[in-house]
């Protein structure tokens, strides 16, 4: 158990997102973008009790190759083939606390690029012991950590010569349903970073450099995989100082 | 100089993408035997308390075309009106009601669909009650963002008419956009992503 398993849950509303920092709905070099954003403005508001709570997921879900990706669907005394790496990292939130029991899911295509999906042409062959799923809950330090295959880029219909950098998609929960996100993560150093409208969504590079995850030398296994460190950083809550309503909350 | 914040900025989404269902649903698109099931397909069990009901709709996108490649999510209350969330400090919810839940748009018919019950009333932060409603997350292909919005029921319209969050839609026709309606024990709703009957979609 941990020191601080004692401690009240948090029940303070969110920091109000910002929502220049995200992108925007509609971002028409991302075609798809176009007939799927709404135009009107959003409804602001503070969250409620219905948005500062969220599910939680206990411990006891996750089974033992959840988080590797390299035998989850892997035949018996076989693996996926391609680069061996770790991911790994820390859910925080915007005041730096760590995020405790938070689900993290993953997926991603394999090695070549070839995503185990029926909607999916590319030329590029499935890897019979690759599915390409995982998840994780995070320790009391807010840490997580998968091993997988590095996958590879990727060919899409929206310009004519589009690709998508390596990438690995990430879904979070947190503690309150505000929390709930979807991202990707990219690989240092990859080129076509910069190339993708889909990254390129994303209006601040310093904000979309938060999705490059750097070569983690110092946790790479010597003759085994290669590691990146990924955190991910959601919606920090207000404390409760003034939250105590006469009402109830 | 002043101090500084030392606030983190928040980790920027980005779309779900047309493959989301490897990672989310991975039973639906037939990765088997990774996990027993796929998460958030079921609420309730014999034993969860309260009015059973069916919530289910479609997303349509500005040319009125049904999106298939959606994941819908959604969050609500138990009978009582309370969460079953570390952070619900009013009381403990029905332990029988998982009170999440998570669906995939059928690749065919377009719909989410969920098997749940009907959720109690819960407060506003001044205290005034909310009408009965669940919070709906839906991300898809093409959605920058996860969309937050809200489904409130058609028999609910003496509590929808005070409800604080549906009073302040200034366009007044755009609240039967989060109102689903009743047909027996079925509530349904379209979400329109774009367009005339635009959904109204929250900052929350």
């Amino acid at each position: 158990m941990s020191a601080n398993s004692n401690k009240q849950p948090e029940t303070g509303g969110f920091f109000a997102r910002d929502r220049d920092w995200h992108a925007p709905a509609l971002t028409p070099e991302y075609k798809t973008s176009i007939l799927r954003s709404p135009q009107r403005a959003l409804l602001s508001l503070d969250g409620t009790i219905s948005e500062i709570t969220g599910p939680v997921f206990g411990h006891s879900m996750i089974g033992e190759l959840d988080n590797d990706l390299i035998h989850n669907y892997a035949r018996p005394g076989e693996s996926a083939i391609g680069e061996r790496i770790i991911v790994h990292g820390r859910v925080l939130d915007e005041r730096g606390q760590p995020v405790r029991g938070a689900l993290l899911e993953f997926w991603q295509a394999n090695a070549g690029g070839r995503y185990r999906h029926k909607k999916e042409t590319y030329l590029a062959a499935i890897d019979p012991n690759f599915g390409g799923c995982g998840r994780a809950i995070t320790d009391d330090d807010g840490g997580y950590a998968f091993r997988t295959v590095k996958p590879g880029p990727y060919p899409w219909p929206n310009g004519v010569n589009d690709w998508r950098p390596a990438h690995i998609h990430f879904s979070v929960f947190g503690h309150g349903f505000a929390q709930r996100l979807i991202t990707q993560m990219y690989f240092e150093g990859d080129p076509m970073i910069w190339k993708c409208p889909i990254v390129n969504t994303i209006p601040d590079r310093k904000a979309i450099e938060q999705l490059i995850a750097p070569l983690d030398w110092g946790q790479t296994i010597p003759m085994d995989a290669r590691a990146y460190k990924f955190d991910i950083v959601l919606r920090g809550r207000r404390s409760t100082l003034f939250e105590n309503r006469l009402e109830g909350n | 100089m002043v101090q500084e914040l030392h606030r983190l900025k928040e980790t920027p989404s980005q779309t779900a993408g047309p493959y989301v269902h490897i990672g989310l649903t991975p039973n639906y698109c037939d990765i088997r035997g990774v996990y027993d099931g796929d998460l958030g397909t079921t609420m309730v069990n014999d034993q969860t308390l309260g009015e059973r009901i069916t919530v289910r709709g479609r997303i349509l996108d500005g040319a009125d075309t049904l999106v298939r490649d959606a994941i819908a999510e959604i969050w609500q209350a138990d009978s009582a009106g309370l969460y079953n969330s570390p952070s619900e400090m009013r009381g403990t919810a029905d332990p029988n009601f998982t009170g999440w839940g998570r669906c995939p748009t059928n690749a065919e018919n377009g719909y989410f669909q969920f098997e749940t019950i009907k959720p109690g009333k819960v407060p506003f932060k001044d205290g005034r009650p909310m009408a009965p409603h669940i919070t709906l997350w839906i991300v898809a292909r093409g959605i920058n963002i996860g969309l937050h919005t809200r489904i409130y029921f058609s028999d609910e319209a003496e509590a929808n008419a005070i409800d604080p969050l549906l009073l302040r839609i200034e366009h007044r026709q755009r609240v039967e956009t989060m109102v689903a309606q009743k047909d027996g024990s079925i509530y349904t709703l379209d979400i329109h992503l774009q367009g005339p009957k635009e959904t109204v979609f929250l900052d929350i």
